[in-house]
């Protein structure tokens, strides 16, 4: 039987705040366990929570971006269950009236052309804390320093059909949340995070099957396993006479399969009530037509310029867009060199490759957008080779200073002189009679050992395509 | 409308109050009781009363994104029955 599979996906994006999303504690990452719960993040008796006018904004400039409904109103509910690492016993989400209703994101295929996946809607809530398992003396220990940070969990329809599109939607969120700089993106420390509703159904049948949810989804690679594994699992089933449970599971990457949660099965009640300590959020006209005016370039409008405007291929332009930050140091780099196609591939490939090498951001770069500026210049304008550029690159990242100046200290300026080339071309031949011989005699391939010659002695400076006319004009005189 | 021992079961368990299998019957007659008269605006006509999220006709007020909270850990943790290396310690939840 052929079968289809259905996915929805639900996205937790930690919003980039620098308190909670309901008291002043800081968010900041990596404190000393508890030095970052106050009084309401304990839920101490009579405390209340207040909304961070942050987080809220944070939530309208997303719908807005996704072209969704944002409503005038909103509220929060409480959603129960117990936890220990939930002091509060419920916590505080959006269940009615979210801040974000519908809207849409058009995905890249990987067969070409786009898909559209409809947003069902996206809400604020609080994250709970954080329970270590490791033996403290046979008792789990509790760490409430995340409990309270500003959630925006952004719910998709389930219009997936299978593995590597759930990967396109979530790398496509991915880039949207960090352009917007809402959420910081980092997956290792937990700030972006994904849940799928997996299920499957005969090709043709309009009812859904029944679905399962997997969690601990935190890279986009473990998305694509856990998906492809969970589709296969409950195909085995089924085709083995079995029913799929609807129930949570967990993926576990180390042995790439997903297990059953079952201790979470039998509370799935969660009694969602509007919460009393919180009154309805007002979204006023003038407040979301702020956050519009204030949108940046998104993703797509970026890449479409980058192809009319720049004249970049589509893959460049594709490439080059889907980060903000080398969005905006490739257009220094363009700008000051003047040279789009070669400040592309510059920054895509030496400078791509050195930010992943040393895991770095673009902006703790110790290469500025404008000293590349400086070296593509010179690329361009033929003072030095390509293969020179790299090692000129490699000396800028080491903090060497300018290409100028480094190509004046270690005197790489390319040799294009063409008195200096022919008389170099000359030795070369005049040390390697033997094979200016067979070359004389017909063996032309011979031509690549002569310029590599030249090359070595030249220390790499000579101009490859100058060397290559004069060898053949020497050789063949 | 009349619970089952079952429904007052579920309904201990999600809140977490451990109950007597004795005094079952008379927490169904007592919350069954108070069901039916919340079930007594059912026959209220409702039409055109929009639905309340809160009984105060005041929208939220909203705070500006400022940590203002110190660390108070030791002072915090004073009220709780065992901790360690600054986590609290709960009887273990993983099983």
């Amino acid at each position: 039987m052929a079968w289809e599979t259905v996915i929805g996906l639900e996205i937790h994006a930690q919003l980039a705040t620098k308190s909670k999303i309901f008291s002043g504690a800081s968010i900041a990452y990596g404190a000393e366990p508890n030095t970052q719960a106050c009084v309401v993040d304990l839920a101490l008796p009579g405390v209340l929570p207040v909304l961070n006018k942050r987080a809220l904004e944070m939530a309208v400039k997303f719908g807005l971006a996704i072209g969704a409904d944002v409503p005038r109103v909103s509220i929060f509910a409480r959603k129960n269950y117990f936890y220990p690492d939930l002091p509060q016993g419920y916590q505080i989400s959006q269940f009615d009236l979210p801040v974000v209703g519908k809207g849409y994101l058009d995905i890249p295929l990987e067969s070409g052309g786009t898909k559209r996946v409809g947003v069902t809607r996206a809400h604020l809530e609080q994250d709970a804390g954080k329970s270590l398992h490791e033996d403290f003396q046979g008792l789990t220990g509790i760490d409430l320093n995340r409990a309270g940070t500003p959630l925006l969990e952004i719910v998709s329809e389930p219009e997936i059909s299978n593995a590597k599109e759930a990967v396109a939607y979530m790398k496509k969120i991915h880039a949207l949340v960090q352009y917007l700089q809402i959420c910081d993106g980092n997956m290792q420390e937990g700030s972006f995070r994904c849940d799928a509703n997996v299920s499957v159904r005969p090709v043709g049948q309009k009812e859904f099957g029944t679905r399962a949810e997997v969690k601990n989804l935190n890279s986009f690679r473990f998305v694509e396993k856990a998906i492809n594994h969970e589709v296969e699992r409950q195909i085995d089933l089924i085709e083995s006479g079995q029913k799929i449970v609807q129930e949570t599971r967990l993926y576990d990457p180390d042995k790439n399969e997903t297990r059953s949660m079952r201790s979470k099965e039998e509370a799935n009640d969660y009694r969602y009530f509007p919460c009393p300590d919180l009154l309805p959020v007002i979204v006023s006209d003038e407040l979301k037509e702020q956050i519009r005016a204030d949108l940046p370039e998104l993703p797509e409008a970026k890449c479409q310029r980058f192809i009319d405007e720049l004249g970049l291929s589509e893959k460049d332009a594709l490439g080059l867009s889907a980060q903000r930050d080398i969005a905006e140091y490739f257009e220094v780099v363009a700008e000051g060199s003047g040279e789009v196609k070669l400040s592309a591939n510059w920054v895509m490939g030496e400078l791509s490759a050195s930010l992943n090498r040393e895991d770095i951001a673009v902006a703790d770069c110790p290469v500025s957008a404008e000293l590349l500026a400086g070296l593509v210049q010179r690329i361009a304008d033929k003072t030095i080779s390509g293969k020179i550029a790299k090692g000129i690159f490699t000396a800028m990242w080491d903090g060497g200073g300018d290409a100028d100046s480094i190509i004046e200290s270690k005197g790489l300026k390319q040799i294009t002189d063409t008195g200096a080339i022919t008389a170099m071309v000359a030795e070369v031949i005049a040390n390697n009679p033997s094979q200016a011989e067979q070359y004389r005699a017909g063996k032309e391939q011979l031509i690549g050992f002569f310029v590599g010659q030249v090359m070595k002695a030249s220390k790499g400076k000579a101009n490859p395509a100058q060397v290559n006319q004069e060898l053949v004009k020497l050789l063949k005189a | 409308m009349s619970l089952s021992a079952d429904e007052v079961k579920k309904i201990a368990y999600l809140a977490r109050i451990s109950i007597k299998e004795e005094n079952i019957h008379a927490y169904a007659e007592n919350l069954s009781g108070i069901l039916d008269l919340v079930a007594q605006m059912d026959a209220v006509n409702t039409d055109n009363v929009k639905p309340m999220a809160h009984p105060q006709e005041m929208i939220q007020r909203l705070r500006e994104d400022k940590v203002t909270e110190v660390n108070q850990r030791e002072q915090f943790q004073r009220n709780a029955p065992a901790t360690e290396v600054g986590l609290y310690l709960v009887p273990k939840v993983i099983e």
